[in-house]
C-alpha cells in the first residue's frame, strides 16, 4: 500500500494535447504510469503518440472518465483555465464512481480561482485536490509504478520514508537524500507553494499514518502561512512515525515574495524560525541543512529501532 | 503588484466607495494649484510611495542623508504651506518601517481635501490561506497597525469569512456593523461600502484591500482615508487596463524587473554571494546554507523547471550586475531539466560575461556525471561540487580567502 495513488493507478492528463501535457505524458509512460487517455474539448477522438504507446483524447472529463474508469487526473492546461479543470474533473469523478484524484501541476492559477476550486472539490468528499503549482504524486513500484506529475522519475525507488513538500527541487533533494541512507520512498506528494491550494500538509501526515508501507516521515515546509505550525501541532497528537522536517526561507526579507505565490513574510507571520520552532516542539527531527536530511532521518530510524 | 494610493482611490471612487476629492501632483507648482483648485482651508499632503507608514517615517536628502522632514504626511492650512511641504518632500526618499533603509523617491503627492473625523476605524479585505477564503477584518482601532491590536486587544478584530459560492451577504455586512458600534445610518454607510470593496476585490483580483484609517465623518458617512491595494499578479492576464495602466515600474527594483522579463525569478538582498538555482524551494535553502556556513546570499534567484543555455547566461548577467557580489554558487538538481545543459549553459555565460569572481557549481540529478564532466574539461576557473553543503562551504571559503 501507499497514499492515494497505487502503483497501478489508471491516470487520464488534462490538456494532453498542448506542449507541457504530451511531454510530462510521454515521460510519465516511460516511467511506467497507466496513462489511459486524455481531454482537450475540441479534440475528441484523436489520438495522441506517447513515446510509442497511443492514447485516445476526449472532449471532456465525464466522456473520458465513462470510457476510462480512471482513477486520477493530472492538469497542465494553462493558469487562465485550470480552475475550471479542477472543477471539471471533481465534477466528473463525483458524478462517476465518486471519488478521484485531480493534480494540478499549472503554476500561476489566480489566487481567487482557486479559492472557488477548492471550494468545490470540498463540497465533493471522495475528491481530493493535489496542488496547484507543484511537482505531482509518485509511487514508485518495484519496476515502474505511478508517477505523476514532473518528477524525474529515475532517482526514486520503492521503500517505507514517505515525503511531502511544498517545494518541486526541494522534494528531489530530499528524495535524493533518503536514497543516500539506502531507503526508498512509499508516495512522495508535491503540495505546491500557492497561498491557496487542495491537499495539505495534515492531510498528507495522517494518510502516511495509516498506512502500513510507510514508516517515516519526511515533510519539507517553506516560509509563509501557518500551514508547518498547524501540522506540528496536529503531529504531536496524532503522529507515532518518525518525522525528519526542513524549513526553507530562514534567509528570507519580510515582503518579498521568494518565487513561489505563497512564500512571503506578512506582518511578521510565516518566518522560518516559528516554523523550525513549531517542529522542535512537537518532536520533529530537524534538519537545518537539505544535505543532513539524508543524516538526520538515519539517527531518527535508529532512535526509533527502524535500523 | 501594488500601486499608489492615489490610484487607490481612482479605483474606489469607481466602485462607489467615499473617499475626499483629491488631486495626484508631481511639481511644487502643481501643489499650489491643487490647493486654489480644491479650495478648502485645510488640505493633506501625502507622500505617493510603495511602503506603508508614511505618516511616521523620515523625509531624507538623498546625497547628504541629512533629515528634511518629519512624516511623509502632513496636513496644510495655506497655499504656501502647501507649497513648502511639497518642496520638502518631492525628490527627497522617505525612510518608513517598511522601504528599507534607504527610503523611496518621492516623486508623487496627494493633495487631498481635509477631513471631518468623528472616529477612525481599520478595515481591510485579504486572502485567508488556511481558511481558503476572502476575509474582511475591521476594528474601532484606526490608525494603529492591525498587528499591534491583534497583540494586545486581539477582542476588538472582528472577521468575515466569506463563502466564495454565495459572495459576501447582507447579515454579515450588518453584524460587522454592530459589532463596531456603528449607528443606523453610520452602518448603513458601512455595508454599502462593504458591498462595494468586496465587489473591487473580487473582480480586480486583489491580494489585499487595506484602509487604515478609515474614518466617520461628523454627519455618520464612512470615508475611505488611506487605500492601500495589492493586485495576485497571477491574475495580470485579465486585468492589462491595472497591470500596464497602474504599474508605477520606478518603484520596483530595476534588476528584478528584468529578470521578470526574463522568465526568472529574481529578489536582491544584501548580501556577497550570488546564487543561481532551479526551483523557489531549493533556491531559499541555497541561501540559507550560505548563512548557515558563514556566508550573506546576494539574491534570490529561481531560473525554473526548464531553463535553456540563454536564460542561465541571462541569469548570471543579472547577478553580476550587483557591484557586492564576490562569488557564484550555482545549485541546480536536475529533473526535466539535464545537468549537461546547464553545464554548457554556465560555460558559455562565464565565457562571455568574463566572469572574474570564483564561482562553485553543483550537479546533482538527471545527467549529473556528464554535467559534472563537461565542467571539469574546460580550462575555466568552475569549481565542481557534490553536494550542496559542500558548495556552500567552498564559496564561503574562497571569497574570505581573496579578502
Amino acid at each position: 500500500m501507499a497514499i492515494w495513488i497505487e502503483e497501478n493507478a489508471k491516470v487520464l492528463v488534462q490538456g494532453i494535447t498542448g506542449n507541457q501535457g504530451m511531454f510530462h505524458a510521454t515521460k510519465m509512460v516511460e516511467y511506467g504510469t497507466d496513462i489511459v487517455g486524455g481531454v482537450t474539448p475540441g479534440k475528441g477522438g484523436q489520438t495522441v503518440d506517447l513515446g510509442g504507446v497511443s492514447a485516445p483524447v476526449f472532449n471532456s472529463m465525464v466522456e473520458a472518465l465513462s470510457a476510462t474508469g480512471a482513477d486520477a487526473s493530472v492538469i497542465y492546461v494553462p493558469p487562465p483555465f485550470a480552475g475550471e479543470a479542477i472543477m471539471e474533473a471533481a465534477d466528473a469523478f463525483a458524478g462517476a464512481s465518486g471519488e478521484g484524484v485531480i493534480i494540478c501541476i499549472t503554476e500561476g492559477v489566480p489566487t481567487l480561482d482557486m479559492i472557488k476550486a477548492t471550494a468545490y472539490v470540498a463540497a465533493r468528499p471522495g475528491i481530493r485536490l493535489i496542488g496547484p503549482n507543484c511537482p505531482g504524486i509518485i509511487t514508485p513500484g518495484e519496476t515502474g509504478g505511478a508517477k505523476i506529475g514532473i518528477m524525474p522519475g529515475h532517482i526514486h525507488a520503492k521503500g517505507r520514508i514517505g515525503v511531502v513538500s511544498k517545494s518541486g527541487t526541494l522534494t528531489y533533494e530530499a528524495v535524493d537524500q533518503t536514497m543516500s541512507i539506502g531507503e526508498g520512498q512509499s508516495t512522495c506528494i508535491g503540495i505546491g507553494g500557492d497561498p491557496v491550494n487542495g491537499t495539505g500538509f495534515i492531510d498528507c501526515l495522517a494518510a502516511f499514518e495509516a498506512d502500513e508501507q510507510t514508516e517515516a516521515i519526511v515533510m519539507i515546509g517553506e516560509i509563509g502561512g501557518t500551514a508547518e505550525e498547524d501540522a506540528a501541532a496536529w503531529a504531536k497528537e496524532n503522529v507515532t512515525k518518525p518525522i525528519v522536517g526542513f524549513v526553507a526561507g530562514a534567509t528570507a526579507p519580510p515582503g518579498k515574495r521568494m518565487g513561489h505565490a505563497g512564500a512571503i513574510i506578512a506582518g511578521g507571520k510565516g518566518t522560518a524560525a516559528e516554523k523550525v520552532a513549531a517542529f522542535e516542539a512537537a518532536g520533529i527531527h530537524v534538519a537545518n541543512d537539505p544535505s543532513e536530511i539524508g543524516a538526520v532521518l538515519l539517527k531518527a530510524l535508529q532512535a526509533a529501532g527502524l535500523r | 503588484m501594488n500601486i499608489h494610493e492615489y490610484q487607490g482611490k481612482q479605483l474606489f471612487a469607481e466602485h462607489g466607495i467615499l473617499v475626499q476629492r483629491g488631486i495626484h501632483v508631481t511639481t511644487t507648482e502643481g501643489a499650489g494649484q491643487a490647493w486654489d483648485e480644491l479650495g478648502v482651508g485645510l488640505v493633506a499632503v501625502k507622500s505617493q510611495i510603495h511602503a506603508g507608514g508614511r505618516g511616521k517615517g523620515v523625509v531624507v536628502d538623498p546625497q547628504s542623508r541629512d533629515t528634511v522632514l518629519q512624516g511623509g504626511v502632513h496636513i496644510a492650512r495655506s497655499r504656501n504651506e502647501t507649497v513648502d511641504f511639497a518642496k520638502a518632500m518631492l525628490g527627497n526618499m522617505l525612510v518608513t518601517k517598511q522601504s528599507g533603509a534607504r527610503g523611496k523617491l518621492v516623486q508623487n503627492l496627494y493633495i487631498e481635501s481635509g477631513c471631518d473625523i468623528a472616529h477612525e476605524y481599520y478595515l481591510a479585505l485579504l486572502v485567508d490561506r488556511e481558511a481558503k477564503s476572502v476575509l474582511i477584518m475591521a476594528s474601532t482601532e484606526g490608525g494603529m497597525e492591525i498587528e499591534e491590536v491583534a497583540a494586545s486587544t486581539p477582542e476588538k478584530i472582528h472577521k468575515i469569512w466569506v463563502d466564495p459560492a454565495t459572495g459576501l451577504l447582507g447579515f454579515q455586512a450588518r453584524n460587522m456593523a454592530v459589532d463596531l458600534g456603528l449607528s443606523k445610518i453610520a452602518g448603513r454607510s458601512f455595508a454599502k461600502m462593504l458591498f462595494s470593496l468586496y465587489n473591487l476585490f473580487v473582480n480586480k483580483d486583489c491580494s489585499m484591500v487595506e484602509i487604515n484609517p478609515l474614518v466617520r465623518t461628523n454627519d455618520n458617512q464612512m470615508v475611505a482615508l488611506d487605500a492601500k491595494i495589492g493586485f495576485d499578479d497571477n491574475a495580470d492576464f485579465r486585468h492589462q487596463d491595472i497591470f500596464s495602466g497602474l504599474r508605477d515600474i520606478s518603484e520596483e527594483e530595476p534588476t528584478e524587473v528584468r529578470a521578470k522579463e526574463a522568465d526568472l525569478s529574481y529578489v536582491k538582498l544584501d548580501g556577497e554571494i550570488g546564487c543561481l538555482v532551479n526551483g523557489a524551494g531549493l533556491a531559499m535553502a541555497t541561501m540559507d546554507v550560505i548563512k548557515l556556513y558563514g556566508g550573506e546570499p546576494a539574491n534570490f534567484l529561481d531560473v525554473g523547471g526548464g531553463a535553456d543555455e540563454e536564460q542561465v547566461e541571462t541569469a548570471f548577467s543579472i547577478i553580476l550586475e550587483d557591484p557586492n557580489v564576490k562569488g557564484v554558487l550555482v545549485n541546480i538538481f536536475g529533473g526535466i531539466m539535464r545537468c549537461d545543459i546547464i553545464a554548457r549553459g554556465v560555460i558559455a555565460a562565464t565565457e562571455s560575461l568574463e566572469l572574474e569572481v570564483p564561482l562553485v557549481v553543483r550537479l546533482s540529478g538527471t545527467n549529473f556525471e556528464e554535467g559534472r564532466k563537461i565542467l571539469k574539461a574546460s580550462t575555466l576557473n568552475i569549481h565542481s561540487v557534490d553536494s550542496l553543503a559542500e558548495g556552500a562551504q567552498k564559496i564561503v571559503a574562497l571569497i574570505g580567502g581573496e579578502q
